[in-house]
């Protein structure tokens, strides 16, 4: 036994002093203490659920690209970043900014202004039952299905990178969001969403600075890069002409309409997960501004994930490699990337810090999966489907237990992933199929009034069974592969987005031949839910620089130039 | 019930971790470590360390529970 434990300590990537052992106890009790503080605060479901509608624009919008921000995210486009170059850009600025935007500017007002507690909340007063059933069915389902993977990839990182068991993290980090969800709900999530958003960036910050100085400038480090790997590893779009002329194989095609638009559109502006933070606004302006302020942040962070992994192109004097050859070999795997960088510049305390951002990171997408089950399963599913006419209170005490039940759900998961490798696979494609044909029916719900409610029921389902057809159909003849991603050169992303557009397609077209098919709804009960029956109120007189279109045209703006900088 | 700001719980760890992380930087000036991390010449940890603590002491001050509007 000791000799493997010998083995096992030596093979930690990171080794914690005590006052990083402090910064990291320290982080655990300051959650904790605010989900106590703000147990008194969450007595009613308004505020257990939607944190009372009182969140403000900044608060909102930190906690919406918190929930996104998770540890893993963090790694692996790090990881990304070192295998694929400035390519992993892209999820970060063309499969985000502009699907944010569009949140905020197009689609926020209807969310709002219905006063939905949830998206699958809209579908219901926009399609009917069936299709609120299917989307929050199979939305928390896969949540906490998610959430146990994640959970489970996350204690391998913290035992590679920090020698941790297995066990003692899933159960310390699972318990943690537990009792901080379930005393403070929706807006104990938030506050420690925010708080966490702050702690990743003070800790993840200085690997880029230092990293620069290391490298000796942008310049130099471009030139390092292209002496290590490529050239082409500091461009983002000069090399998507062709499948075969960049290593993920995939064309420019892919990355706007596969990636930018369907994916990300789908995720940013239907996943319950992030939609419900800016539900929580307090008004109208501020649940506008939050996804824009959320871009703007959304905009710098390739500064702490991408750049990490280019740098560790130009300064790590060891190549890393992929995983199974890590394994073989007893090397470093592209995934160890961040962690290599952080412990190659970061003494005492910034050891602490850098690995509470980790920790904080991880435990900020798990509120945000369980604080969201809870809405959906007590609301959209509880209350709808089980038990109708019960008191507020106890919905309340209904999410509360609902936090726990769905904490131990997601370690039930992460411990069968931990027997059978191979369904985080599967789940994590279940989870694509829904995302892309939801936001085929919750756009047409909002833009086009002639949808139907048979019109969205059958569109949504028709586009998440063809999803699942695909993926099938790959799975059991990868020489489909031409036909799904249009070129037998796809990787596994590419299929992905390539999947996505023709389901979303699949989606909007069954909606709109249904919808001629089947009689609409007078325009009196579309009211508050679609475009041209809907009263937008308007901002009024207000300065030029508090008006939400301002920013987000400047949040454009900049994006634009980025990329343009990094073509 | 008055509610404490978000703000003033982000005061309280950044300041906390800045007192941590300059106090480790500040011993490891005088106990120079064997193995040093690249860069430290630099000591990263004293000046990023202080640079939290005084953020930490503005935000812990600014949006103390008593002085909210």
């Amino acid at each position: 036994m000791m000799p493997a434990m010998a083995m096992f300590l030596a093979s930690r990537l990171v080794h914690l002093s005590a006052v990083d052992v402090v910064i990291v106890a320290f982080y655990f009790v300051l959650v904790l203490g605010i989900g106590f503080y703000l147990r008194g605060h969450a007595q009613t479901g308004e505020d257990f659920f939607m944190a009372g509608r009182e969140m403000t624009a900044w608060v909102a919008g930190l906690s919406f690209l918190s929930a996104n921000l998770g540890a893993l995210e963090l790694m692996g486009w790090a990881a990304a970043a070192y295998q694929y170059g400035m390519l992993a850009v892209h999820w970060y600025w063309i499969g985000a900014i502009p699907a944010m935007l569009f949140l905020a500017i197009v689609m926020m007002p209807f969310y709002y202004i219905s006063k939905t507690h949830s998206v699958p909340g809209y579908l219901k007063l926009r399609f009917g039952e069936a299709s609120r059933t299917l989307s929050s069915v199979s939305f928390a389902f896969m949540t906490v299905l998610m959430s146990g993977i994640n959970m489970y990839s996350m204690a391998l990182v913290m035992k590679v990178v920090l020698g941790w068991d297995i066990h003692f993290s899933i159960w310390v980090s699972s318990l943690t969001v537990a009792i901080y969800v379930a005393l403070g709900g929706l807006r104990s999530a938030i506050f420690n969403e925010v708080l966490q958003f702050i702690l990743i960036w003070a800790g993840a910050l200085l690997i880029p600075i230092l990293g620069l100085i290391d490298a000796g400038g942008w310049t130099n480090l471009k030139l390092r890069i292209a002496q290590n790997a490529s050239a082409e590893y500091t461009h983002a779009w000069a090399t998507l002409g062709s499948f075969n002329g960049n290593p993920m194989g995939i064309h420019w095609t892919g990355i706007v309409f596969g990636l930018g638009f369907v994916l990300a559109f789908g995720y940013w502006t239907t996943d319950f997960l992030v939609v419900q933070r800016v539900l929580a606004a307090k008004d109208l302006r501020a649940a506008k501004m939050a996804p824009i302020i959320g871009a703007a942040f959304k905009l710098m962070v390739p500064f702490i994930v991408i750049l990490p992994g280019l740098l560790a192109l130009a300064v790590l004097p060891t190549k890393l490699i992929g995983e199974a050859a890590a394994v073989a070999s007893g090397g470093h795997s592209y995934n160890e990337v961040l962690p290599l960088m952080l412990a190659r510049y970061c003494g005492p305390g910034l050891l602490g810090l850098g690995v509470t951002a980790l920790i904080a990171g991880f435990m900020s997408g798990m509120a945000g999966n369980v604080s969201a089950f809870t809405t959906v399963w007590t609301y959209d599913i509880y209350r709808a489907l089980i038990n109708q006419d019960a008191s507020d209170h106890h919905y309340v005490n209904m999410g509360r237990w609902c936090t726990v039940l769905g904490v131990l759900i997601s370690v039930g998961t992460a411990y069968l992933v931990m027997s059978f490798a191979s369904i985080m696979d599967y789940v994590q494609a279940l989870f694509s199929f829904f995302i892309a044909p939801l936001f085929g029916t919750v756009l047409l719900g909002m833009l086009w009034k002639r949808a139907t409610p048979a019109g969205g029921f059958w569109g949504l389902l028709a586009g998440t069974v063809s999803s699942i057809a695909m993926w099938a159909w790959v799975k059991a003849d990868p020489a489909a592969l031409r036909y799904v991603a249009l070129s037998p050169n796809a990787r596994d992303m590419a299929e992905n987005m390539y999947r996505g557009l023709w389901s979303w397609m699949v989606c909007v077209l069954v909606t709109v031949v249904v919808s001629y098919m089947t009689k609409p709804k007078p325009d009196s009960e579309l009211h508050g839910l679609v475009y041209g029956v809907t009263a937008i109120p308007h901002e009024g007189d207000v300065e030029l620089y508090k008006r939400p279109a301002f920013w987000a045209a400047v949040v454009a703006i900049v994006f634009v130039v980025l990329n343009i900088l990094v073509w | 019930m008055r509610e404490i700001s978000i703000w003033f719980f982000i005061g309280i760890s950044l300041l906390v971790n800045g007192i941590l992380i300059t106090a480790a930087g500040v011993w490891e000036i005088f106990h120079p470590p064997a193995n040093p991390v690249v860069l430290f010449s630099l000591h990263a940890n004293v000046w990023w360390g202080a640079a939290l603590l005084l953020f930490g002491l503005i935000y812990c001050i600014r949006f103390a529970p008593g002085r909210q509007p």
